[in-house]
């Protein structure tokens, strides 16, 4: 025994509903094929609902009266096994064969629309992972909004290449720059080979990186110092003999410089690919030599402290470096840097500015020239050059001239009547 | 708010109209005593007299011809075809005539006419009382070509059909007459000519019809939703000039666009919507621009079966929605 459902037919073009008006049998009736088992009611004509099966009658699922629309059960039938079985064996496997005729059909798959194609390229979806809902495996705009909604976007494998490239490459540059010389070098009798210490190591990638991804612009100003020369020379021995360490020029340098980053805060930015950080604090990195290696300390909130406080720090770290006592948190979060070129006898550089920072200032050698002064006269007066490197990405030339003049400025102003070492 | 028939809307349009203003007259065949063959007209002979409802000869060339002349001179004539069908005498005074008078005069002169027909089919009327006319007209710069589905949008229409200051062809489905029922608000208003309407939100296939497809298009829809298929139904109601913005935006919402028209398909109103959509959306789409229309044979058969064959109706609308969003 098997049961069959009797279903609402079509009684008429347009027709989409029929109502029960009278159920012509009842459960446990034996009804034959075609007979009428109800009257059926439609908007157009008053039909019998002829039975498809022959059998028993089974449940009554519509009611007299209801409306079932086409295609609805309106009663279950209990058939005999062997016309069952007849049934299976013609129309069963014929289902069967369809189903998978249709799920194993994708001759679409890789058909794309235009809408598809739009998507996938926009966002750099490699449509050969994805599954397609449409006919035949096609690949429906739906399927990648949806995918693009969750963000769960597959990329093929080039592609995901190509995003860590941009980290892979940058270290993949280091080495390459790194060991290009011992590659193509060749050895002499009576060369030296020094081999790569980690300071050396290190310096030699940050400079790298910084030359291969900032575009690097340079400035020069001069200035006149001689105000400020007096004034150190005339309290100088003073200040070793109640201190204890040298009050340098290089910490008024320091102190102008902090000053005015604070009038000019796009000046201690970072660059960050889609974005700009300016940073609040400011904290100037200074190049320290030795012998063999750079180092740069960090002042700490230089903007905070007086010309004597910036004169001890510099004079600490020095010590600390000199001690090989310098630790990594002296070296952190350094967000401009200056550097005392000048010590060197140098009076003009060009700085690789101290990535990710957005700028380097060198201060030059204070040397005695003749300047014309106001009103035609020839003078001798201690002039410096302050020389600046900037990210060209972050900064230009306006600002950076503004930011120089400002330093000037205040250089130019100090003296014994308008400044306090303290 | 009151519940009227597509027929009663017009009517009332034409009713408040010439209220309004005295220059709105009405000329055509049996439009006066008897009230239009399809009772259009009823009552307006009776509240306005034989001096604006005007029964005329049977000759569709003078009564376009006359209302032309009326219009040039500052009145306002709506002029009704009893059929779509019979327009074709008057070809020459609405192409030639009334759509060229602004350009030709050089501002100097305008038609402010309507042109009433009711046309379409399943009906039982055969070659000479179902046909599809619009695309014969849909390609006249200075002709607007407007066609509402539903009582509101006949109403707001006609309305401000009679106010615009050059012609347009107003056609009414003569199967909508007494089928489609709605409500209109009692108030004065119009609707934009030249503006399309949303007349259902969807997501997964977009139809765009007009006229009585519209409805096919609904009946279908509201079906299909019970199979989880979403669809998006623009009524374009102006079909010359086309509301190309509104187009393109219901083409892009989903990607698959079915177009209807119950007109013979090559060349129909419908191939140059979607000449727009390929034009303008083609990156957005996600499957073949489908038409559905009637079959390019010369006129509607009057063997009921053959009638069906050729008529639009929701079955087909549903089929061919199906097809799309399984596509």
């Amino acid at each position: 025994m098997a049961i069959q459902n009797i279903v609402m037919p079509q009684l008429g073009e347009s027709v989409t509903e029929g109502t029960i008006e009278k159920w012509l049998i009842k459960p446990g009736d034996q009804v034959k094929k075609y007979d009428a088992l109800a009257e059926v009611q439609t908007d157009k004509v008053t039909a019998e609902l002829p039975s498809s099966f022959t059998g028993t009658i089974g449940e009554i699922i519509a009611q007299e009266g209801d409306t079932i629309a086409v295609g609805e059960i309106v009663c279950t039938i209990q058939i005999e096994e062997a016309v069952v079985s007849e049934k299976t064996d013609t129309n069963v496997p014929k289902t069967i064969e369809h189903v998978t005729a249709i799920s194993s059909e994708k001759s679409m798959k890789t058909r794309y629309s235009p809408a598809v194609g739009r998507l996938a390229t926009e966002y750099q979806i490699d449509l050969s992972q994805v599954e397609g809902s449409g006919a035949s495996g096609r690949i429906t705009r739906k399927d990648i909004q949806k995918i693009i909604d969750m963000g769960a976007i597959p990329r093929s494998a080039l592609q995901t290449t190509e995003q860590s490239t941009r980290v892979a490459s940058q270290q993949a540059i280091d080495e390459v720059n790194l060991k290009a010389d011992s590659l193509v070098q060749s050895f002499s009798t009576g060369d030296v080979e020094i081999p790569v210490s980690g300071v050396r190591r290190s310096i030699a990638k940050n400079m790298v990186t910084s030359t291969q991804e900032i575009p690097h612009a340079w400035m020069m100003m001069e200035v006149d110092v001689t105000d400020l020369v007096s004034y150190r020379d005339s309290i100088k021995e003073d200040f070793k003999k109640k201190e204890g360490y040298n009050l340098t020029y290089f910490a008024f340098f320091v102190k102008a410089v902090s000053q005015a980053l604070k009038e000019f805060p796009m000046m201690n930015s970072q660059w960050h690919g889609d974005k700009i950080i300016q940073k609040k604090d400011i904290n100037l990195s200074i190049a320290v030599a030795t012998e063999d290696a750079l180092f740069v300390p960090v002042i700490h909130h230089a903007d905070d402290k007086s010309i004597k406080g910036i004169a001890k720090e510099i004079h600490e770290l020095a010590q600390k470096v000199r001690n090989g006592k310098l630790k990594p948190e002296d070296m952190q979060g350094g967000t401009f840097t200056v550097n005392n070129t000048g010590s060197f006898g140098s009076v003009q550089s060009m700085g690789i500015i101290n990535y990710p920072q957005a700028a380097i200032l060198q201060i030059e050698s204070i040397v005695k020239r003749p300047v014309i002064m106001n009103g035609g006269m020839f003078a001798a007066r201690d002039m410096v050059n302050i020389c600046l490197s900037i990210d060209h990405r972050i900064l230009d030339g306006l600002i950076s001239g503004k930011f120089l003049a400002r330093i000037k400025e205040i250089l130019e102003n100090t003296s014994k009547e308008s400044t306090s070492i303290y | 708010m009151t519940v009227l028939s597509y027929m009663d809307a017009i009517t009332l349009a034409m009713k408040e109209e010439m209220e309004r203003d005295e220059r709105v007259f009405i000329l055509g065949e049996d439009v006066g005593v008897k009230g239009g063959v399809f009772k259009a007209t009823q009552g307006l002979y009776e509240q306005f007299g034989e001096e604006r409802v005007i029964d005329t000869p049977l000759a569709e060339s003078a009564i376009v011809g006359v209302g032309v002349g009326a219009a040039m001179y500052g009145l306002r004539p709506i002029a009704e075809m009893q059929f779509a069908d019979f327009i074709m005498p008057a070809v020459n005074q609405i192409i030639s005539e009334a759509s060229k008078i602004r350009y030709r005069s050089d501002n100097d002169w305008s038609c402010p006419m309507v042109i009433r027909a009711p046309f379409g089919g399943g009906v039982h009327g055969a070659l000479y009382h179902s046909q599809s006319v619009e695309a014969v007209f849909a390609n006249q710069p200075g002709l607007k070509i407007v066609i509402p589905s539903t009582p509101y949008d006949a109403k707001g229409l006609l309305k401000a059909a009679i106010r615009d200051d050059d012609p347009v062809l107003f056609f009414e489905h003569k199967r909508a007459y007494r089928l489609i029922k709605d409500d209109v608000p009692d108030d004065d208003y119009t609707i934009e000519i030249g503006k399309a309407d949303v007349k259902r939100e969807g997501e997964d296939v977009t139809v765009i019809t007009y006229g009585l497809c519209v409805h096919f298009a609904l009946q279908a829809a509201e079906r299909l939703e019970k199979d989880g298929i979403d669809v998006h139904i623009l009524d374009l109601r102006t079909i010359y000039p086309l509301d190309q913005e509104a187009i393109i935006k219901a083409a892009k919402k989903t990607g698959k666009v079915l177009l209807i028209t119950e007109d013979t398909k090559e060349g129909s109103v419908m191939s140059e919507v979607a000449a727009i959509i390929a034009e303008y959306a083609l990156f957005d789409l996600d499957a073949p621009i489908k038409r559905l229309a009637g079959p390019d044979v010369p006129a509607m058969p009057y063997a009921p079966t053959m009638e069906k064959f050729f008529m639009m109706n929701p079955e087909k609308v549903e089929q061919a929605i199906r097809e799309l969003a399984e596509f």
